[in-house]
């Protein structure tokens, strides 16, 4: 979590942007994080060129808001925050064979997008990924692409070592670090409770008969509306616990544990999840989770998560107790759903549930507030139909 | 409808798994054991290997029977009396 590598820019001085988009792409052991700008106007000065290494909170560049002159161009606030916050801020897996990324200038307007794959075996075959015209890989880079090049580097020069790479080591490094910093400074508190899953898989089931493949929702979905909507209610475990103090958010930012293919996990955010429709989040994990596994992350969605949902039932464990992602308060497990006996009204019955599961930050709330929170995540899933 | 082949409708199944999870080596799939267990594949992996498979093939996979796609072997067989159902 102290720097990563400025690959490219996607602006230029003079440049207008607006709040929001993305103005630079920053290399970290996450993979390529795109930064956006949080203040609308016009790049007056790049100030860290593209290639370099640079730690959290480095200025990248100057910005000149609406009216101003020239001469007195600002920081670019935003832009140093989007490069300093947590997911730009890891550390980088640079290798010294990438400074020489071309300037800017050279970068064609048409962006090839890369595989984590194909880039992690780039650096580990020494393949300069900013030298591959669009022309030679058409719009995505493949390890094929990757392969190609390096043989024709080979050719071209045999004596060139390719340079080892740690990417995996440097994400291992940098989960490590955020879990060793929740144990160590975060009081954990753990609750679980059985959720009768029955209605809502019935629920989804009928609806997803009615939808064609391309439009069906995963079981997550209605879970995560519930559980964005049972946060409301219990304020307290959805914010940031930052020097010394609980800042509550009014907004949801719901992180979600994707893995990585290969290794390691990241959470980025899926915002507003209490206010979304069911079809919105799901269009909005399936854009998510492809981009976690194509490479292609924005700062904010890295930076902002307010809490954090790990659905690692897929794997078929029953229940999760999650570490806290600092300086996050709450993350939320969901296991597996499987039929089990339930008793109902003196019957028992089969039914299908599954175990959700609280670790809480003891700081910021108490176990009370928890089971409010699991008890009302509960009555939520009985009443699919109303998650809408 | 042109009627496909068994042998169509596998190498439309591997191509698919193939840009879910482009490091396996589509030989090494054993075709009587759970896909699952040979590749990484969470819930969202499998429903775009369904989407997938349906773009391919146009045949609708309703949810019910996904269980009948657990095998390669099991996924040729359901999709082979589909698609000739649907002649």
């Amino acid at each position: 979590m102290e720097a990563g590598t400025l690959v490219e820019w996607l602006v230029r001085p003079g440049d207008e942007v607006k709040r929001g988009q993305v103005v630079a792409v920053v290399e970290t052991q996450k993979g390529a994080v795109d930064v956006e700008i949080w203040e609308t106007g016009t790049v007056d000065q790049i100030l860290v060129e593209s290639g370099r290494k640079v730690p959290v909170g480095e200025l990248l560049a100057l910005l000149r808001t609406a009216g101003e002159p020239v001469a007195g161009a600002q920081d670019i606030s935003g832009l140093q925050e989007a490069a300093g916050v947590e997911a730009a801020s890891v550390l980088s897996g640079a290798s010294p064979s990438r400074a020489g990324i071309p300037p800017v200038s050279r970068i064609s307007p048409v962006r090839p997008r890369v595989s984590p794959s194909a880039r992690k075996l780039a650096e580990e075959l020494g393949v300069e990924i900013a030298s591959l015209s669009v022309a030679e890989t058409g719009a995505e880079i493949s390890r094929a692409d990757i392969e190609r090049a390096a043989q024709a580097a080979m050719k071209a020069q045999p004596a060139i070592q390719p340079a080892s790479s740690d990417w995996q080591s440097q994400m291992r490094k940098a989960i490590a670090a955020a879990m060793a910093r929740s144990k160590r400074e975060i009081p954990h508190y753990y609750l679980a409770t059985d959720i009768d899953m029955s209605a809502v898989s019935a629920w989804l089931s009928s609806e997803n008969l009615k939808r064609n493949v391309t439009r069906r929702l995963l079981p997550v979905i209605p879970c995560m509306k519930a559980l964005a909507l049972a946060l409301r209610e219990v304020p307290e475990l959805n914010g940031f616990w930052i020097d010394g103090a609980f800042r509550s958010s009014a907004a949801v930012h719901l992180g979600m544990a994707i893995s990585m293919r290969g290794g390691g996990l990241v959470a980025p955010a899926i915002h507003d999840a209490d206010k979304k429709s069911l079809d919105q989040l799901m269009a909005d994990l399936r854009d998510l989770i492809t981009r976690v596994r194509g490479g292609r992350l924005r700062s904010s969605e890295m930076n902002d998560p307010t809490v954090t949902f790990t659905n690692l039932g897929e794997q078929g464990v029953d229940g999760v107790f999650g570490v806290i992602y600092p300086p996050q308060v709450a993350i939320i497990g969901l296991g597996k759903t499987s039929e089990k006996p339930w008793v109902d009204q003196g019957a028992v019955v089969a039914r299908k549930v599954a175990t959700a599961t609280l670790a809480a930050d003891h700081r910021a709330s108490d176990g009370h507030s928890g089971g409010l929170f699991l008890a009302t995540l509960g009555k939520l899933l009985q009443e699919p139909e109303r998650l809408r | 409808m042109t009627p496909r082949s068994r042998e169509e409708i596998r190498q439309a199944i591997v191509d698919a798994l193939g840009g879910i999870a482009p490091e396996i080596d589509p030989g090494s799939i054993a075709a009587d054991l759970p896909l699952r267990e040979q590749i990484d594949m969470d819930s969202f992996d499998f429903l775009n290997l369904i989407i997938r498979v349906h773009e391919i093939l146009g045949i609708d996979i309703p949810e019910q029977d996904y269980a009948k796609l657990v095998t390669l072997n099991g996924a040729v067989e359901y999709l082979a009396r589909r698609c000739a159902a649907q002649q």
